[in-house]
């Protein structure tokens, strides 16, 4: 065997053990490193999201009072959204599979992608210690809404600087991806003959660069006015609450796009391999996915409609809602024509990529109620925003993980998984989430309201069903953990193609040798071949 | 690192185009300032025209030719190592890096006087002022505070960019270490140019 052929697994490079891990800069041990610290934050925001479920089971006080419960709900939204949900798909599948799927032996600057992790692993470490030093857990949500993250005592410092650090992480490897991509596509790989997953990431990649500087500056804001008493957002200090939401919004808002292109672009390759058909309507993906990025960008004032602003923005914020919604409903159209006269070969990254059509278009529909006015003033800061942006952001990006680690998982490891007891899992997960966040939308409409530990007793059988549907999702989810982690040692050897996929990286060897290609290859033909 | 078995080739386009994009992520960090600007000096109109008046015209002028000078060093520095005039490059970068220590002992003092007089964040003195002064000069010690910061990065830079030179690091034919630097530095002088006449010139 030669030193080239050697799988990145085995590879003995300059140092051994752990620090072949931590120190390597071969991109797909990154996309690992990524996998295993995400999905470990990832389990501790399940646990507190169960944990407030099980508060939630009864009114009054249940298992904690309602500052353990305020603290919970800002530490659950803070790790997944900025620990989990921004960074999951492009840092580990764009990391892993973005240079396999152009034809590349690596991303353009593979140092500083390893120092997006190591600053990914600061930030985590410099947000998660706003639990345990100074003065008590913050206590503010995900959101750090002025004027109550400036005046609270707990340590909201600590927390808001870790998103800043991981915010500058997430902006290396949005320029780290950009740049390969106009780089280091292989000869003969044509702009409009790139897969759909590198597309994505390059649309979420311009994301990242314009959008997070925003947020950037706003948190540095927000810790100016903590440390040195400056007077941004703070009204008795002249500064205006309301411009910290706008600012706060022009990012976050299009950080729903950072979480949800990727997503797209995993359905778009896993598709038309289950469909054996060509991907319908190639262009109007890719278009789309700047429509949304671009389009996206107009709409963040659909979070602040009863916060206070003028008709005409009202107006206007509620037209670009419901336009932004269109590029979205495209590719959804595109998916389902695929499958039309495909023959479709039923497998578990379908069913999840299948389930993710069905739960994304609840989400997206439902947010059609959110973006529109009069309805929106009554559902406001109630449980429908929450089953709204559950089914779109773990929905949307949650489902399109788990059909991504099940796609690429024969190619990470080089193993098969147990597909029954993948499907079981999917199955009771996808049950337990309808169940969980279903009755949601119809707490809301009744008016429960989000963020409070405690409601009326005429809440109560709906939340009996969604908590209950909390512990059958977890229950799925600890089937499909645990039969992944088993087959990643013990599953069967995996072929290098066992779905018959037509992209690159189904052409290398699984687990794919650390150079990835012996030779690079020359394209020829569109990345889904299936005549 | 570990990577010893790929033979890895130069790209100096890759290098150029990921420089041009943190660019693009500096330049909106400080848009989301001027835009919070812009809505501060709508609201308190007045009150800043008022607290312009406490700048100092003269320093901030001289500030301002001090960054286009250095600016123009450094684009010089750029071209001479094209050239292979090295000697050239290394006194152009060594005048652009005494050029921004120049620029930021002048704001020391700027900041000290303006400290003397209390006015600055959190100070009695600011607070019992109106809430346009008080804006203000929180917005003057943030954004030239941030400006700062990034030019005493620039500087860290150059002088990276200086010893590559002398060790033959970077030369005629492998300079995009610091055309980058150069673009950087481009950017920090860009940044004060808008800082300069919001501040000091709207009186
Ligand atoms: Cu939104």
């Amino acid at each position: 065997m030669s030193q080239t052929s050697v799988s990145y697994l085995e590879y003995q490079g300059k140092y051994k053990g752990i620090l072949g891990w931590i120190l390597s800069t071969d991109h797909k041990r990154i996309g690992l490193l990524y996998l295993y610290t995400i999905v470990s934050f990832f389990l501790v925001g399940a646990t507190l999201g169960l944990l407030m479920k099980l508060e939630l089971i009864a009114p009054g006080r249940t298992i904690m009072d309602a500052q353990t419960y305020n603290a919970f709900f800002t530490l659950h939204g803070i790790t997944m959204i900025f620990l989990v949900v921004i960074p999951g798909i492009p840092a580990i599948f764009g990391n892993f599979f973005l240079p396999i799927m152009i034809g590349a032996k690596d991303v353009s600057f593979p140092r500083l992608n390893l120092l997006s992790w190591w600053l990914y692993v600061i930030g985590a470490a410099i947000a998660i210690s706003s639990q345990f030093l100074g003065s008590g857990p913050p206590d503010t949500g995900w959101t750090f809404y002025a004027p109550y993250s400036l005046r609270v005592p707990t340590n909201v410092l600590s927390a808001v600087l870790g998103a800043f650090v991981l915010g500058f992480s997430s902006i290396l490897t949005g320029i780290n991806f950009i740049t390969t991509m106009h780089r280091m596509k292989a000869p003969g790989m044509k702009w409009m003959k790139m897969p759909l997953f590198p597309w994505s990431l390059y649309a979420t990649g311009w994301i990242q660069i314009l959008a997070t500087p925003i947020i950037g500056i706003t948190l540095l804001m927000i810790v100016a006015e903590r440390l040195f008493k400056i007077g941004f957002f703070d009204p008795s200090l002249g500064g205006d609450p309301l411009l910290y939401q706008h600012l706060f919004w022009i990012y976050s808002h299009p950080a729903v796009y950072i979480m949800i292109l990727p997503a797209m672009g995993v359905i778009s390759e896993i598709i038309p391999t289950f469909a054996r058909k060509t991907i319908f309507g190639y262009s109007a993906i890719v278009i789309s996915s700047f429509g949304i990025a671009f389009i996206g960008y107009f709409v963040w004032g659909h979070h602040m409609f009863a916060a206070g602003m003028s008709a005409r923005s009202l107006w206007f914020f509620s037209l670009l809602t419901f336009i932004v919604a269109i590029p979205s409903a495209i590719k959804v159209f595109n998916w389902v024509a695929t499958l039309y006269k495909g023959s479709i070969n039923v497998q578990t990254p379908l069913y999840w990529a299948l389930s993710f059509i069905f739960v994304f278009l609840i989400g997206g529909l439902s947010g059609l109620f959110l973006g529109s006015l009069a309805v929106d003033v009554h559902l406001t800061d109630t449980a429908f925003v929450v089953g709204h942006f559950h089914f779109i952001v773990f929905g949307g990006m949650g489902y399109a993980f788990m059909a991504a680690i099940h796609y690429w998982f024969p190619k990470i490891y080089g193993r098969m998984y147990d597909k029954s007891w993948a499907n079981t899992g999917w199955l009771i997960f996808f049950m337990g989430f309808l169940a969980l966040y279903f009755t949601m939308f119809y707490l809301g409409m009744k008016g429960q309201p989000r963020r409070t530990y405690d409601y009326f007793e005429e809440y109560h059988s709906g939340n009996i069903i969604s908590s209950l549907g909390a512990i059958v999702m977890l229950f799925g989810l600890a089937i499909i953990i645990i039969n992944l982690v088993r087959s990643a040692r013990h599953g069967e050897k995996a072929p290098a193609d066992p779905w018959g996929g037509k992209t690159l990286e189904w052409t290398i060897p699984s687990p794919p040798p650390i150079e990835n290609f012996e030779e690079i290859p020359e394209i020829t033909h569109d990345p889904y071949d299936y005549k | 690192m570990e990577h010893t078995l790929t033979i890895q080739h130069r790209d100096d386009d890759a290098s150029r185009i990921g420089m041009w994009l943190f660019i693009f992520t500096e330049l909106f960090l400080f848009a989301g300032l001027f835009l919070v600007f812009a809505v501060y000096r709508v609201k308190y109109y007045e009150g800043f025209h008022l607290a312009a008046k406490e700048l100092n015209v003269t320093v901030g002028t001289i500030n301002s030719i001090i960054l286009l000078l250095s600016g123009m060093t450094m684009g010089i520095a750029y071209l001479a190592i094209q050239k292979a005039k090295n000697k050239l490059t290394l006194a152009m970068l060594g005048i652009t890096i005494l050029l921004g220590i120049i620029f930021l002992v002048n704001k020391y003092f700027e900041w000290s006087v303006k400290f003397e007089h209390g006015l600055y964040p959190g100070s009695p003195e600011l607070i019992s002022l109106s809430k346009g002064d008080v804006m203000f000069f929180g917005l003057y010690f943030f954004m030239t505070g941030l400006h700062a910061l990034h030019l005493i990065a620039g500087l860290i830079l150059i002088v990276i960019v200086f010893g590559a030179v002398i060790r033959g690091r970077v030369h005629s034919t492998k300079y995009a270490l610091l055309e980058n630097c150069s673009l950087y530095w481009h950017l920090v002088d860009l940044v004060w140019l808008f800082l300069f006449p919001l501040f000091y010139l709207i009186n």
